[in-house]
C-alpha cells in the first residue's frame, strides 16, 4: 500500500481493499524497520495510531466515513497534540505534553485521519539542514551522508520514504519547500492566514505558515481542503472562502501566463539545478501556458531582511520558555535571574540561542530603526514587486533551492552560507504568498524542485499547474532506492 | 514654596469591567483560588495565540468619545518585552506608538469652586500581570495568573496639574467618568482604579521642567493628594538646599505619610517594543463610534447640574449623589416612585449612606429598594411617622422584615391623629377662631400655645403636641 499516494490510498479504503488497521499497521512497521537510520520521528504514537484506526473503521462500517477517514499521515512535532509530547525538537520542551490540541490536529482529526506520530525538525523550525534538532539530524532517505532540508526535514524525510503517506509541516522561511525539494516530494505552503497558527509553537508569527508535504499535488490539495479556513482563536486567519481544491485541479492549464524573475536565476544557482526546473517550465509551456520574463528588483534585499524580522519575532516568542511554569528547568536555581538565564541557557540549542540574541539587538533602543523598521520596509518593497508580477502573470515559476542536498556537517560551521541556501524561499514568505514545491528531474541521483508561487489564496491554481505536470512526468512518484 | 512651581501629570490604570480577559475568555471575577482563572493563553502555552477583547474595545472608545478625544484607527498592539515570573508571555501586550485614545480633556473643579481644563495625552488598552505570593511557600515564591490579561485602560495626562489637589480633584474627575459610563467598577480597594503619579518642581517662570519622580500605584484620592504634598516638600527642601533631585520611583507609605525609593521589579530598561504580530491592526468603523456616542450616558458633571435645576437640589447634596451614578440613579428613582426630592436627596446622602458603610463593602446595593424608600419617605413628608421613628422603620426595611406601611403598623409607629385627620382638625380650628389667627399674625406669638390647646381638644388629646405646634406655624404663616 506505501506505493500508492494518499488519495489511492483513500480509494482503497473506501473500496475496502484494505482497512485503516492494516494500513497504520503497515505504516507503523515501515517506521520501526526503516526510522532507525533516518530518525525522521521523534515520537511513534503506536497506541494511539491503531484505537484512532479502529475507530476509522467502525466509522466506515456505520457509513459514517468521509473522503480521508482512516488513511494515516504525521504530524510536525511543532503541531500542538493533546496527549502526547511535543517537542518543537528543543530540549526546552522536551517533557512538555500539550493540554490541547491545534486547530490543524483537531480538523485533520476530526476528518478521521489516523495520526502516527510526531516527526523531528529543526529546533523552533530555526534551521535549513535539520542538523539542530535535540533529537539528532534526520538523514536524506535519498542518501544518507545528506541532510533533508529543513526546518520540516522529519516530515519530508517520512514522506519521500513512504513511512507515512503525508505529514504536516511548517515554513517560516522556507521549511516545507526546501525539505521537499531535498527530499523529492511534494510540497505546499499556503498563503499566510490560510491555515490557522493556532496550537502551531510559534518562531516567527508574522512569516510562519502550516502546510503540508505529500507525494503528489492532488495529495496535498487533499490536505489542503481540510486544514485551510478561519478558525476564531487565531486573528491573523483569514475568512476567505475556502474552495474544493480537488475540482479546481481539472482547470485548464491552457493560455496561463508563468513569470519567470530574472532574479532567481542568476549565478548562485547550480546549473544542473537550473536545467532541471528548465525543463519542468518547458513541460508547462507545452500544455499551453505562455512563458513571460518577469524581474522583482528588490529581492536580493530579502535574505537580510528575514533574519531580522524572523530572529526579532522569535526573540519575544521564545520569552515564554522561562522555566517558570512548563518545559526545562535549570536545578537548583539560585534566584530568579539564575533561574531564567540557566534554564534557557541549558534548554535553547546554539542555533535558537544565535537567533534570539540576533533579534534582541534588531529590537534594542538606538538599533531598531536601523535593523527592524528598515527590514519592515524592505518586506514592503518584496510585497510591491510580487504584486506588480502578478498584474502581469498568473504564477510564478522559480527554482526551490540554489544547491543540491549537502553532506551532514557540510554548512554547520558558516550559520551565515546556511542563511543564504533559503534566498529562492524566504521572499515568499515576506510577501505571504502560496509556494508549491514540485519534484523534478534528479541530478546525480540527488532530488531537486520547483517551486511555483501564485498570488493570495491561489493555491488552486499551483496545484492545478502541479497536477498536470505530474500527470506527465512521475519524479513525484519515484522513492529513494531502499524505500520503495 | 511660592517661588516653585509644581508640575503634576498622573496615569491613571483602571480595569475595565469585561466579563473576560483582553485576550481569553477567562474570567476577571476577583477573588476566586489562585490560577483557577488562568487558561491556556494567561498561561502562554506553546502555541497559543491572543485574541483581542471587543468589549474591551468598545469602553476604550465610549471613554474617548465622553473625554471628546480623538479615536485612532487602526490602532495597533504592541509587545513590552521583559522578564518576570508573573509575566507569562515574556511580554506584555500593550499599545505603544498607536494608541486607541489620542487627545481629550476633562474639567476639574477644585474645594473653592473654580474649574481648569486638564488635557489628556493618550489612553492606550494593556493587560495586567499575575502576582507572586510570598507567604506560604517555605521560603519559595508562588505565581497566581488570575490576574493576568485583565484588560487595563491606563489614562495619560499632560504635565498641566500645579498642586495636589488638582491632581486629586483630576483623579476624583476620572473615577466618575468611567464609573458613570460603567467600563470600570471603581473598586480602589481592589486597585480597579489606581494611578501613578509623576511630579517635578521648578522655579516659576521656568519653562523647562524639573527632573520628575514617579510615585507608583496610588489607590485613594486622599493618598495621592498626601503623597504628592509629601513629595512637593521633599523636592522644595532638596532643591533649597543645592542637592539635585534624581529621577526615580518612589512609592508611598500612608502609615508614616512618607515616600521613599521603590526597588525596580523588571531586569530590562529597553522593552524592545514591536508592533505585535499575533494581533491585527483594529479598525473601528465610524458606524460603531457613531453607535456608541449615540449611547453615551449622561456624565457626572452635567448630571450634577441637571439635578439642581431638576429637583432645586442644594449643590452639596448634588454633589455627594453624583460621586457614583449608582447614588444618583438611586435618587431619581426615588424622587420617581413619588417622594420628596428634598427629603430623598437628605435621607439618601444621610442615613441610607451611613447604613451602606456601616455594612462594609459586602452590599453592592441597597437592601431597600427606591420604590420602597420612597413609600417611607411620603409618610415622613405627610407626617405618618415621625423622623425619628422613620429612622427605626429604615432599620427593619434594611433588615428585611416588609414595606414602610407594614412596619409602621406592625410597630404602632403612626403618629396618633397623624396626616388627614390632624390636617382637617387644625383647619377647623383656625377657621373657627378667625380674630386670634388675625393678632397671631399681628405678632401675638403667644397665641399659638391657644391654638395648639384647641387643636388637642379637637382631637380628643390624641394628636402630638409637638407636631401639632410645627404644623399650626407652618399653617398660620402661610395663610
Amino acid at each position: 500500500m506505501h506505493e500508492k499516494t494518499l488519495l489511492e490510498q483513500a480509494q482503497a479504503l473506501r473500496d475496502e481493499e484494505v482497512s485503516s488497521v492494516e494500513l497504520t499497521r503497515s505504516y507503523l512497521k515501515r517506521i520501526q524497520a526503516h526510522d532507525g537510520s533516518l530518525n525522521s520521528f521523534v515520537t511513534v504514537t503506536e497506541a494511539q495510531a491503531l484505537a484512532q484506526a479502529e475507530a476509522a473503521d467502525r466509522a466506515r462500517s456505520a457509513g459514517e466515513a468521509g473522503p480521508l477517514t482512516g488513511v494515516p499521515l504525521a504530524h510536525k512535532d511543532i503541531f500542538c497534540t493533546r496527549g502526547v509530547r511535543t517537542t518543537c525538537g528543543s530540549r526546552m520542551l522536551d517533557n512538555f505534553v500539550s493540554p490541547y490540541d491545534a486547530t490543524v490536529v483537531e480538523r485533520l482529526q476530526a476528518a478521521g485521519m489516523v495520526m502516527l506520530g510526531k516527526t523531528n525538525m529543526d529546533e523552533f523550525a530555526m534551521g535549513s539542514s535539520n542538523e539542530n534538532s535535540h533529537y539528532g539530524p534526520v538523514h536524506n532517505p535519498w542518501d544518507p551522508e545528506r541532510v533533508p532540508g529543513g526546518s520540516s526535514g522529519g516530515s519530508a524525510a517520512a514522506v519521500a520514504a513512504r513511512l507515512a503517506p503525508a505529514a504536516t509541516a511548517t515554513d517560516t522561511g522556507g521549511s516545507i519547500r526546501q525539505p521537499a525539494t531535498f527530499c523529492g516530494v511534494t510540497g505546499l505552503k499556503p498563503t499566510y492566514g490560510r491555515v490557522s497558527r493556532f496550537g502551531m509553537v510559534a518562531y516567527a508569527s508574522s512569516l510562519d505558515q502550516g502546510g503540508m508535504l505529500g507525494v503528489s499535488a492532488e495529495d496535498c490539495a487533499a490536505l489542503l481542503g481540510t486544514m485551510a479556513g478561519f478558525d476564531s482563536r487565531d486573528s491573523t486567519s483569514v475568512d476567505h472562502p475556502v474552495p474544493d481544491y480537488q475540482e479546481e485541479l481539472k482547470q485548464p492549464i491552457d493560455g496561463l501566463s508563468l513569470g519567470l524573475p530574472k532574479e532567481f536565476f542568476d549565478d548562485r544557482l547550480d546549473a544542473r539545478i537550473r536545467a532541471s526546473v528548465e525543463e519542468a517550465v518547458a513541460a508547462w509551456e507545452g500544455q499551453g501556458a505562455q512563458l513571460v520574463e518577469i524581474s522583482l528588483p528588490n529581492l536580493p534585499l530579502a535574505t537580510p531582511a528575514y533574519y531580522v524580522i524572523a530572529s526579532a519575532e522569535c526573540s519575544s516568542n521564545l520569552a515564554r520558555y522561562d522555566g517558570v511554569r512548563y518545559g526545562h528547568r535549570c536545578a537548583d536555581p539560585e534566584g530568579l535571574e539564575d533561574l531564567f538565564c540557566r534554564s534557557r541557557e541549558e534548554g535553547f540549542g546554539a542555533e535558537v540561542r544565535r537567533r534570539i540574541m540576533i533579534g534582541t539587538y534588531a529590537l534594542s533602543a538606538g538599533y531598531r530603526e536601523a535593523y527592524y523598521d528598515r527590514a519592515r520596509r524592505v518586506r514592503q518593497l518584496i510585497r510591491r514587486d510580487f504584486q506588480q508580477a502578478f498584474e502581469k502573470v498568473d504564477a510564478i515559476a522559480a527554482p526551490v533551492s540554489p544547491v543540491l542536498p549537502f553532506k551532514l556537517g557540510e554548512r554547520t560551521q558558516d550559520p551565515v552560507a546556511m542563511y543564504l541556501i533559503d534566498c529562492y524561499t524566504i521572499p515568499v514568505n515576506l510577501a505571504g504568498l502560496p509556494g508549491l514545491s514540485l519534484p523534478a528531474r534528479p541530478v546525480d541521483g540527488l532530488p531537486t524542485g520547483v517551486q511555483l508561487i501564485g498570488n493570495y489564496f491561489d493555491e488552486a491554481r499551483l496545484l492545478g499547474l502541479g497536477a498536470a505536470w505530474q500527470r506527465e512526468a512521475d519524479w513525484h512518484r519515484q522513492a529513494p532506492p531502499g524505500f520503495a | 514654596m511660592s517661588e516653585w512651581e509644581t508640575v503634576i501629570g498622573l496615569e491613571i490604570h483602571t480595569q475595565l469591567s469585561t466579563r473576560s480577559k483582553l485576550f481569553s475568555a477567562a474570567s476577571t471575577q476577583y477573588g476566586a483560588e489562585p490560577n483557577r482563572q488562568a487558561c491556556g493563553i494567561d498561561l502562554a502555552l506553546p502555541g497559543v495565540l491572543p485574541v483581542v477583547n471587543r468589549e474591551a474595545i468598545r469602553m476604550a472608545v465610549m471613554f474617548g468619545l465622553a473625554v471628546g478625544a480623538k479615536i485612532r484607527t487602526p490602532c495597533v498592539f504592541a509587545r513590552k518585552n521583559y522578564f518576570y515570573p508573573d509575566l507569562p508571555r515574556g511580554y506584555q501586550i500593550s499599545q505603544y506608538e498607536l494608541p486607541i485614545v489620542e487627545g481629550g480633556s476633562v474639567d476639574i473643579e477644585l474645594q473653592d469652586g473654580s474649574h481648569r481644563q486638564i488635557e489628556l495625552t493618550r489612553a492606550h488598552l494593556e493587560e495586567d500581570a499575575g502576582k507572586l505570593l510570598h507567604e506560604g511557600y517555605a521560603g519559595e515564591s508562588a505565581v497566581d495568573l488570575n490576574r493576568a490579561g485583565v484588560p487595563l485602560m491606563e489614562i495619560v495626562s499632560e504635565p498641566q496639574m500645579r498642586s495636589p489637589e488638582e491632581a486629586s480633584a483630576y483623579m476624583r474627575t476620572l473615577h466618575g467618568i468611567v464609573t458613570f459610563l460603567g467600563i470600570c467598577d471603581g473598586n480602589m480597594e481592589q486597585g480597579s482604579f489606581r494611578c501613578d503619579a509623576n511630579i517635578s518642581m521648578r522655579r516659576q517662570g521656568e519653562k523647562e521642567l524639573g527632573v520628575k519622580v514617579e510615585l507608583k500605584n496610588i489607590n485613594s484620592f486622599r493618598f495621592v493628594e498626601r503623597a504628592l504634598r509629601y513629595e512637593q516638600q521633599r523636592q522644595v527642601d532638596a532643591l533649597e538646599s543645592g542637592k539635585p533631585i534624581i529621577q526615580e520611583t518612589r512609592q508611598y507609605d500612608p502609615g508614616t505619610d512618607r515616600t521613599r525609593p521603590m526597588r525596580i521589579k523588571e531586569y530590562a530598561d529597553d522593552y524592545r517594543y514591536f508592533p505585535d504580530p499575533d494581533l491585527l491592526p483594529v479598525v473601528v468603523d465610524e458606524s460603531i463610534q457613531a453607535e456608541l456616542a449615540e449611547s453615551l450616558p449622561e456624565l457626572p458633571q452635567a448630571r450634577r447640574t441637571r439635578l439642581i435645576e431638576q429637583y432645586a437640589l442644594a449643590a452639596d447634596l448634588a454633589a455627594v449623589l453624583v460621586q457614583s451614578r449608582q447614588w444618583a440613579d438611586y435618587f431619581e428613582a426615588t424622587v420617581g416612585a413619588g417622594a420628596g426630592a428634598a427629603t430623598a436627596a437628605r435621607w439618601i446622602t444621610g442615613e441610607v449612606f451611613a447604613r451602606m458603610r456601616k455594612d462594609s463593602t459586602e452590599l453592592a446595593e441597597p437592601p431597600v429598594s427606591a420604590d420602597s424608600l420612597a413609600q417611607l419617605l411620603k409618610c415622613i413628608d405627610s407626617g405618618v411617622v415621625s423622623n425619628s421613628a422613620a429612622k427605626e422603620v429604615l432599620a427593619a426595611m434594611w433588615e428585611g422584615e416588609g414595606e414602610a406601611e407594614e412596619i409602621i403598623e406592625a410597630r404602632g409607629l403612626r403618629q396618633v391623629g397623624a396626616g388627614a385627620d390632624l390636617d382637617q382638625w387644625i383647619d377647623q380650628v383656625i377657621e373657627a377662631h378667625p380674630d386670634e389667627v388675625e393678632q397671631y399674625r399681628g405678632g401675638k406669638d403667644r397665641l399659638l400655645g391657644f391654638f395648639v390647646g384647641q387643636v388637642m381638644k379637637a382631637s380628643g388629646g390624641k394628636a402630638d403636641p409637638k407636631q401639632v405646634s410645627e404644623q399650626l406655624r407652618t399653617k398660620l404663616q402661610s395663610g
